[in-house]
């Protein structure tokens, strides 16, 4: 019934193709991660899909029905603006039961809801002031709040949690998708955050320059990244990526160790603790590598170390292309690298 | 605290004499503005007031009468007319130009062809001299040849004294006028619309406002200092009226033209009677001041600046 189908949709403004030629499908029920770098065309898909930008070319279905000559109003959806887009003149409380007038919603009705909304996102005590009275982080709950209260099957949100503290973004995630799964909506949801995206998501669409690069679940992206683009883009910290000789070869820090008689040389450049675990910064034939050891590691600036890695780690892409290249290729380069 | 106490004892008189040189600087900046204030504005204001409580003999002696030539203007009749007919004179301008400026505003503010060109051509009336103004509408009105007349004998109509009838030369002046600072207000309203920031409509349109019910809670409201700003120029402007009178009505027929501030200056200027005119000029203020202390002590309070 609400499932979000973009098919072939492209939107340019001159001649910057800010989304070319996108497909995708959010199921019902489900929460779909746009996520890329800035200036990807995030907002843009977002604000086709709610029909504040028209499409140039392709067709948007929401539960079915084409909705691409549709007026915003028409789709049916709830939506959070990057900036917020909160009415300066009305309070907090009207500012969240706006849609709720607009609609006729009763007064009873209006009233439960909004406790209900106001609790959710820890507002209740700032239901009188003006907006230009909330700090940053409260303002992003309003929009949210406002978004939430309409109980639209559809619901989008662009960076709902960029303003929040690490502690608050981290309920609020929570929070939403808890909210997400209990209504069963379904949430088009932009991040450049790749951990909300990992966290979040049922399905992850990562977009770079107005296209998709990969589209999967964050498992796959993680654990299968189509493309180095992709590989860069996640973990914390994210993959290596390390030419050798003709190969382009990506492998997570937590894959490699540290060990006497490892195949790789390499120096340590610097360490960071992070308290369960450390990053360790090498230099490995003038690339960085970055290598993940559990607890508080005592490995000292400025010394050579070994590294060594399962094979089975490896991921290998194309050095022109960066795409990614399948297992059939690997035992070949599994000969190569041993010199 | 502990720092200033033990700071060495010439410290203290040297931050105080600090103070007294930041001060001396401030009001020395302010000095000019002041002096203009003072000198233009204050100061006659004080001498009209002044004037008004006494005559001037021919032999240039002034006399204390008191409030005299108070309860003369009291008992004159064609100081009533003016402030009456001003009176409806601000009530037949005034909302009409801010509503007309305001759906002129909301509409040339959308993105269309030919925008630049109509936003100019409703500006146009406000940067004509008022002379050029009064002449293009006198050409209206003129009996026989006027293009008024000319469109009444289109329909068999006869001739019409336009500004010579005490019943029409009222409604002549108030539709120039809303001519004239309806274009003047839409620059204002325009300014404020594209100060608005698109997304409040947007997201007004997701909840599934209609156009009409986003105007009247969130656009309006939030146009609500502009428009305040306007009213108070429309009605400042209602009673500054006068070079438009000076050539096309002299105030007639028969005073049914006067305005308070045409009264003024014919009062001063043509009967030479300048302790009147003072009197005049006091009750013109106080209507004016009564209008700022309006604005400056309910109405901004009662609307969200941004
Ligand atoms: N109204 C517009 N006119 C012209 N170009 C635009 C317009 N809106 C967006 N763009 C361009 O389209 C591209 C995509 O913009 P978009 O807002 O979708 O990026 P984004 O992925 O949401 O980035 P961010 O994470 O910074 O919000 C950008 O290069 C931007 O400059
Ligand atoms: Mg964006």
């Amino acid at each position: 019934m609400s499932a979000i189908m973009l098919s072939h949709v492209s939107k340019s403004w001159g001649a910057m193709r800010a989304v070319d030629d996108i497909s995708l499908t959010a199921d019902e029920g489900s929460l779909l991660v746009l996520l890329g770098p800035s200036g990807c065309g995030k907002s843009t898909t977002l604000r086709l899909i709610a029909g504040l930008e028209e499409a140039d070319a392709g067709t948007i279905a929401i539960g079915g029905v084409d909705v691409t000559r549709l007026s915003p109003a028409d789709r049916k959806i709830s939506m959070v603006f990057q900036s917020y887009a909160l009415f300066p003149h009305l309070s907090v409380a009207e500012n969240i039961i706006f849609g709720l007038r607009v609609r006729r919603v009763s007064r009873a009705e209006r009233d439960a809801r909004l406790r209900r909304v106001a609790d959710i996102v820890g507002l209740a005590h700032l239901l009188d002031r003006k907006p230009s009275q909330l700090s940053g982080g409260q303002r992003q709950r309003v929009a949210l709040g406002r978004a939430i209260i309409a109980e639209a099957r559809v619901c989008l949100m662009d960076e709902p949690l960029s303003n929040l503290d690490a502690k608050l973004r981290h309920e609020m995630r929570t929070e939403i998708r808890a909210l997400q799964q209990r209504l069963g909506m379904t949430m088009v949801y932009v991040t450049h955050d790749q951990t909300e995206a990992m966290t979040m998501a049922d399905r992850v669409v990562l977009m770079r320059d107005g296209v998709i690069e990969q589209n999967g679940s964050p498992e796959e992206l993680y654990n299968r990244p189509a493309t180095a683009f992709t590989a860069r883009f996640i973990g914390t910290p994210p993959m290596n990526l390390v030419r050798q000789g003709d190969h382009l070869i990506g492998i997570r820090p937590e894959h490699i160790r540290i060990v006497s008689g490892g195949d790789h040389a390499a120096r340590v450049k610097a360490v960071e603790h992070l308290g369960a675990d450390s990053i360790v910064l090498c230099d490995i034939d003038g690339q960085p590598i970055s290598v993940r050891l559990d607890g508080f590691s005592k490995v000292q600036p400025g010394v050579d170390v070994r590294l060594a890695w399962e094979a089975g780690h490896e991921h290998r892409f194309d050095p022109v292309s960066e795409c990614r290249l399948e297992t059939s290729a690997r035992q070949g380069r599994l000969a190569t690298s041993d010199g | 605290m502990t720092d200033l106490a033990a700071l060495p004892p010439i410290a203290e008189p040297r931050a105080r004499s600090q103070a007294w040189w930041n001060a001396v600087n401030a009001w020395l900046l302010l000095l000019p503005a002041a002096v203009l204030l003072v000198a233009f504005t204050h100061w006659p204001i004080l001498a009209t007031i002044r004037h008004s409580l006494f005559i001037t003999k021919r032999n240039g002696d002034e006399v204390f009468v008191g409030a005299d030539s108070y309860q003369a203007m009291a008992a004159d009749p064609i100081f009533w007319k003016a402030l009456v007919n001003n009176f409806w004179f601000a009530f037949g301008t005034i909302p009409t130009s801010i509503a007309l400026a305001l759906i002129m505003a909301v509409w040339v503010n959308r993105n269309m062809r030919g925008r630049g060109f109509l936003r100019l051509a409703y500006f146009t009336p406000t940067v004509l001299p008022m002379i050029a103004v009064a002449n293009i509408w006198l050409f209206f009105y003129t009996p026989d040849y006027g293009a008024l007349d000319q469109l009444r004998g289109l329909f068999g109509l006869g001739r019409w004294n336009w500004l010579g009838d005490p019943s029409t030369v009222m409604g002549c002046l108030i539709v120039m006028v809303i001519w004239k600072e309806a274009g003047f207000f839409m620059i204002f309203y325009l300014a404020a619309l594209q100060q608005l920031s698109p997304d409040l409509d947007e997201a007004a349109s997701i909840e599934g406002a209609s156009r009409w019910y986003t105007f009247r809670r969130i656009t309006f409201p939030l146009l609500m200092p502009t428009t305040l700003f306007v009213a108070i120029n429309a009605v400042i402007n209602s009673f500054k009226l006068v070079d438009h009178l000076v050539i096309m009505t002299k105030g007639g027929p028969n005073n049914a033209s006067t305005l308070l501030l045409y009264y003024i200056y014919e009062v001063a200027f043509t009967f030479q009677d300048s302790s009147y005119a003072a009197t005049l000029t006091v009750v013109l203020l106080m209507l004016l001041s009564a209008i700022a202390l309006l604005k400056f002590g309910y109405l901004d309070r009662r609307i969200h600046y941004q």
